[in-house]
């Protein structure tokens, strides 16, 4: 596959989903065109403890929050993290 | 001494003046302060909060154009501290400038409403020797 149809993303995770993966902050690289909920699967392939905390994940796409379909563009920085709790 | 920023994510101690002072102008005839502060409960000895501090900054920036949108012209700071938290700190320091007293306090409550519902700060319970998440809603 050439260059150009493959983008890098940086991955930052909080609270379990940090956890789950044992890292703060990855870099992926990636299909271009591929979507938050590619990435996500493709995470949970990597580390199937992040499997299990699905259904309550919250995620970011260039610090606003985003839908799973959104589409990641070279240079993205996606964030996954669990229901807020500040205050 | 020079403005603070208006919105921050912050590991030291907050204070609740620079604020109020940021957020006071000429035309605002109503200025509120509001602390967030650790409360003690059974089994709390502390709180850890957790953020993604460049989200949360822009994300408290959000809500505060979304209040001027519902409340009028409003003028808001927030610095909200992370770290370990002992009962009786500042979690969270509001200050809002508005030409009203109500809009002024009610942009205040609805701002931290807002805050808990979603902007990427987490809190965690630390008591004698365990450690659990909070449960939410209040």
């Amino acid at each position: 596959m050439s260059e150009s149809l493959r983008i890098l993303v940086k991955v930052k995770l909080f609270g379990a989903y940090r956890d789950a993966v044992g890292a703060e902050c990855l870099a992926r690289e990636l299909s271009a065109g591929s979507s938050l909920d590619g990435l996500w699967q493709e995470l949970c392939r990597e580390w199937p403890t992040l499997i299990p905390l699905a259904a309550a994940r919250l995620a970011a796409r260039n610090l606003d929050y985003a839908p799973g379909e959104a589409k990641l563009a070279d240079g993205d920085e996606v964030a996954f993290f669990p229901p807020v709790s500040g205050g | 001494m020079t403005a603070p920023p208006r919105f921050l994510v912050t590991a030291e101690p907050l204070a609740l003046a620079p604020l109020l002072a940021a957020v006071s102008s000429p035309a605002h005839g109503a200025v509120v302060g509001f602390l967030g502060v650790v409360r003690a409960e059974a089994g709390l000895t502390a709180l850890t909060y957790e953020a993604y501090p460049a989200m949360a900054e822009r994300s408290m920036a959000a809500i505060a154009a979304e209040l001027a949108g519902r409340f009028g012209p409003l003028t808001l700071a927030a610095h909200h501290r992370v770290g370990r938290l002992a009962v009786g700190e500042v979690s969270l320091a509001l200050a809002v400038g508005a030409p009203h007293r109500r809009e002024a306090c009610l942009a205040a409550a609805a701002f931290v409403d807002r805050l808990k519902e979603i902007v990427p700060i987490w809190k965690t319970v630390l008591g004698p020797g365990s450690t659990r998440d909070e449960e939410e809603g209040r």
